[in-house]
């Protein structure tokens, strides 16, 4: 039981960024109809918006100490970063805690690359083929990985998690049980309530507000909603730009549980696109639904128990559960009628 | 009647068989050695040499070092430089004149850490660019898939870094030698001090990468801590790049075990280290003593992606290069001057098997690459850290000491992350070549 609560536990965390993503991808695909294979990219570059961060935190003066040496016969260089020299403990403190901070970088930046990737590439390819469209993002999702690689490397680059929440939550013993039975890592815990947090922004955005209403009709009905003067492109760029900064805090949020690397966006692409499909193209609740649904399936697959049944069914039970609904629902969980339909 | 005048006379005849016999027989026993046909046999005052590293991919950063090593190699063959190592390897052939009088020249590949390209970019080498020897590589897959290539095109291979016991084991062949050690080893020389540290009473649960170097890592690991007295409580494979670690490492939890051996290598250590270490692992009790994490194969490149998460966790490496012996204090001095930064173990095998190819070369006193094996195998050398090496000739295996490292907990800069904890002697970690089968194949190909 404790084993299934953590796995529990573990596929929420896990849900949590497969759904941030797909929301992400549905807003594109239901506003302005692209399948946008660079979606990954933008959680990769999202994620080197903390690293940048935490470079620029972290710049050192060196100086030089003559009377030592390196093995290779060099001056040795003693390194005190910038921030901790002129601020103290302040400075210290931004460093711990520069990932939330890159939450404030990656807002900005990730809404102007969202939209001049919009506005400079895909919108050439809205009335193009669909075929043509995920050649063109997934072309441009391996340039951006490869300016990252250049300019970052090829290795994961980690990233600290404030050290207030570095350790992990007793739950077990929070809920009357012994203690150190269910324990499960706090920065995960934030990650979830993260993601639910941003879902729910995006949701009420989408619903409480008159620019919401507008792309809500927008998505519904294209052109009745620019027959009455509104210019629905504006708006649908902006949604871009939205989906630009989604996928961008979840990438920030998610570099201490996985050292982000530039490869980073193309790992989370193919399964994001399996939550979008299983959810129903263009279908909002349903990319969260599946999200957190395939997070789930896929964490309790992963139990010893079950896989001494049905070995390898980790591997698969994604792409499993994606077959199976699509033949029982073609449209997914709660895709829309025409939706990707000719 | 006419007597037949075109016909073969007897005497033509004897003259042909025994002119046939001469040639068949007698010759080949003075001209063997130095008429012998092969492929790439250098005409021009250059030989080519040719080094198949990962440019792309997830170990690019590791191809990346072992180019520059290959480089520094190439270097102080030709004489450039201030020799590095060619003035601590004993014995040896090399002048820093090239080899056998001819000026080394190197081509480059891009293995992308995959078979299929890896193959390609040797077999483009081989056949396009002439290079007469093939190194590189950071996967033992790949290393497999080029040796055997090799092999089939009669092309010397020195692997770089590859760690699998079937390298040398069941996929060994002639034309293949590993400088590096293997997993056997590690488990060998990782497994008595596992017992000083953790004591002889644990259980541990083991997450591996599902390949062939996760899968012999874990059988050699298996095979020394049971012999402790350990009992192995879970084995566990793991997709290679799963990425997120967690839903293999919330069962460890309340599995009983209390040591946790990572199988893995590169990107998936970097990130199952990371995320064990966030599930506290580290700072937890287990079966009343402090639970422990053991990563059986170390290297300074990734330590350094797993930052923090790397101290005090206990694992084995080739080199490093903090070693105090003469060859390895020239080789750093070399390339720390060169490039700034001190080589990895990946650097420092590629750096060796480079000079250890052209020193056979000229102790063969040619190219041919049938001569050059023979000069290599039981071949015994020093001065190239680790202490007296031998290329054992039955497997293509180097044996050398071996280094149990930690992380460390005070480091004084960047790169300085490992500590040895004990340099193992050769003895400890020695096998009989027979025990992981394969056959070496023939020198004719």
């Amino acid at each position: 039981m404790d084993a299934i609560f953590l796995q529990f536990l573990n596929g929420l965390d896990k849900g949590g960024a497969y759904a941030l993503i797909a929301l992400g991808l549905t807003l594109v695909f239901g506003t302005l109809g692209v399948v946008n294979f660079a979606h990954g990219a933008l959680f990769m570059l999202g994620a080197f918006c903390a690293v940048t961060l935490r470079k620029l935190l972290t710049l050192e003066m060196v100086a030089t100490d003559p009377e030592k040496v390196t093995a290779w016969g060099t001056p040795l260089e003693i390194r005190t970063p910038y921030v901790e020299a002129w601020f103290g403990d302040f400075g210290a403190f931004m460093v711990d805690f520069s990932v939330p901070f890159s939450i404030l970088l990656a807002i900005p930046v990730m809404l102007v690359i969202g939209v001049v990737m919009e506005r400079g590439l895909i919108k050439h390819f809205y009335r193009r083929p669909h075929a043509e469209q995920i050649l063109v993002t997934f072309g441009l999702a391996i340039v951006l990985q490869e300016i990252i690689k250049h300019y970052f490397g090829a290795n994961p680059i980690p990233q600290p998690m404030p050290s207030a929440v570095g350790g992990a939550a007793d739950i077990g013993a929070a809920l009357g049980m012994d203690p150190n039975v269910i324990v499960y890592p706090w920065w995960r815990l934030i990650y979830f309530a993260f993601s639910v947090v941003v879902i729910g922004a995006v949701f009420a955005f989408l619903q409480f507000t008159t620019f919401g209403m507008v792309v809500r009709a927008g998505m519904a009905d294209r052109e009745t909603v620019g027959l009455i003067g509104i210019d629905i492109d504006k708006r649908f760029t902006a949604m871009f730009g939205l989906a630009a900064i989604v996928a961008g805090m979840a990438g920030v949020m998610y570099t201490p549980l996985l050292p982000p690397d530039y490869h980073l966006g193309m790992d989370f692409l193919v399964l994001s696109f399996v939550v979008v499909v299983v959810g129903g193209m263009g279908s909002l609740p349903g990319a969260v639904a599946a999200g957190f649904l395939l997070g789930i399936l896929q964490s309790l697959a992963s139990m010893t128990e079950i896989k001494a049944i049905i070995p390898g069914i980790d591997q698969i039970i994604i792409y499993l559960v994606a077959v199976i609904i699509l033949l029982v629902r073609p449209r997914g969980l709660l895709g829309r009628r025409g939706v990707m339909e000719s | 009647m006419s007597e037949r005048k075109d016909g073969p006379s007897r005497r033509k005849v004897l003259k042909g068989a025994a002119a046939g016999l001469v040639t068949a027989g007698v010759a080949p026993t003075i001209f063997t050695s130095s008429a012998h046909a092969f492929r790439n046999e250098p005409t021009g005052d250059t030989v080519t040499l040719g080094f198949n590293v990962p440019q792309t991919g997830s170990y690019a950063d590791e191809g990346a070092d072992e180019l520059r090593a290959y480089q520094l190699a190439v270097e102080h063959l030709n004489g450039e430089g201030d020799g590095g190592m060619l003035n601590t390897m004993q014995p040896s052939a090399l002048k820093g004149e090239g080899i056998l009088g001819k000026k080394v020249a190197y081509v480059t590949g891009d293995t992308q850490t995959k078979s299929d390209a890896a193959r390609a970019s040797a077999k483009r080498m081989i056949e396009k660019d002439g290079a007469l020897m093939i190194s590189g590589g950071s996967s033992s897959g790949v290393a497999i898939a080029v040796q055997g290539l090799c092999q089939e095109m009669g092309t010397i291979f020195m692997a770089g870094l590859t760690h699998s016991n079937d390298t040398t084991g069941k996929d060994k062949r002639r034309y293949g030698f590993r400088h590096f050690f293997n997993a056997y080893m590690s488990g060998a020389a990782l497994g008595p001090v596992l017992g000083q540290e953790y004591g002889k009473d644990r259980r541990a649960y083991h997450l591996t990468a599902d390949y062939t170097w996760g899968w012999t890592q874990e059988e050699s690991m298996i095979n020394s801590t049971e012999a402790l007295g350990w009992e192995t409580a879970e084995t566990v494979k793991t997709p290679v790049g799963a990425g997120d670690f967690s839903q293999y490492i919330t069962p460890v939890l309340n599995s009983g075990a209390d040591v946790l051996i990572l199988n893995h290598y590169g990107r998936d250590m970097v990130n199952s280290l990371t995320q064990a270490i966030q599930f506290g692992l580290k700072d937890r009790q287990s079966n009343g003593k402090d639970f422990q994490i053991v990563v059986p194969l170390f290297s300074r490149l990734m330590a350094q992606g797993a930052g923090e998460n790397i101290k005090g966790i206990l694992g084995s490496t080739n080199w490093n290069w903090s070693l105090q012996d003469a060859g390895s204090q020239a080789f750093v001095k070399s390339f720390g001057a060169k490039y700034g930064f001190p080589p990895s173990m990946a650097a420092h095998t590629c750096y060796v098997q480079t000079l250890l190819y052209a020193d056979a070369c000229e102790r063969a006193g040619t190219f041919d690459p049938i001569q050059v094996i023979k000069a290599l195998e039981g071949h015994k050398f020093d001065g190239m850290g680790n202490g007296p090496t031998e290329y054992r000739a039955e497997d293509h295996q180097c044996f050398k000491d071996v280094l149990v490292v930690r992380g460390n907990e005070n480091p004084t800069s960047q790169f300085d992350l490992l500590n040895v904890v004990q340099q193992v002697p050769r003895s400890q970690v020695e096998y009989d070549a027979s025990i992981f089968g394969g056959d070496l194949g023939p020198y004719e190909v």
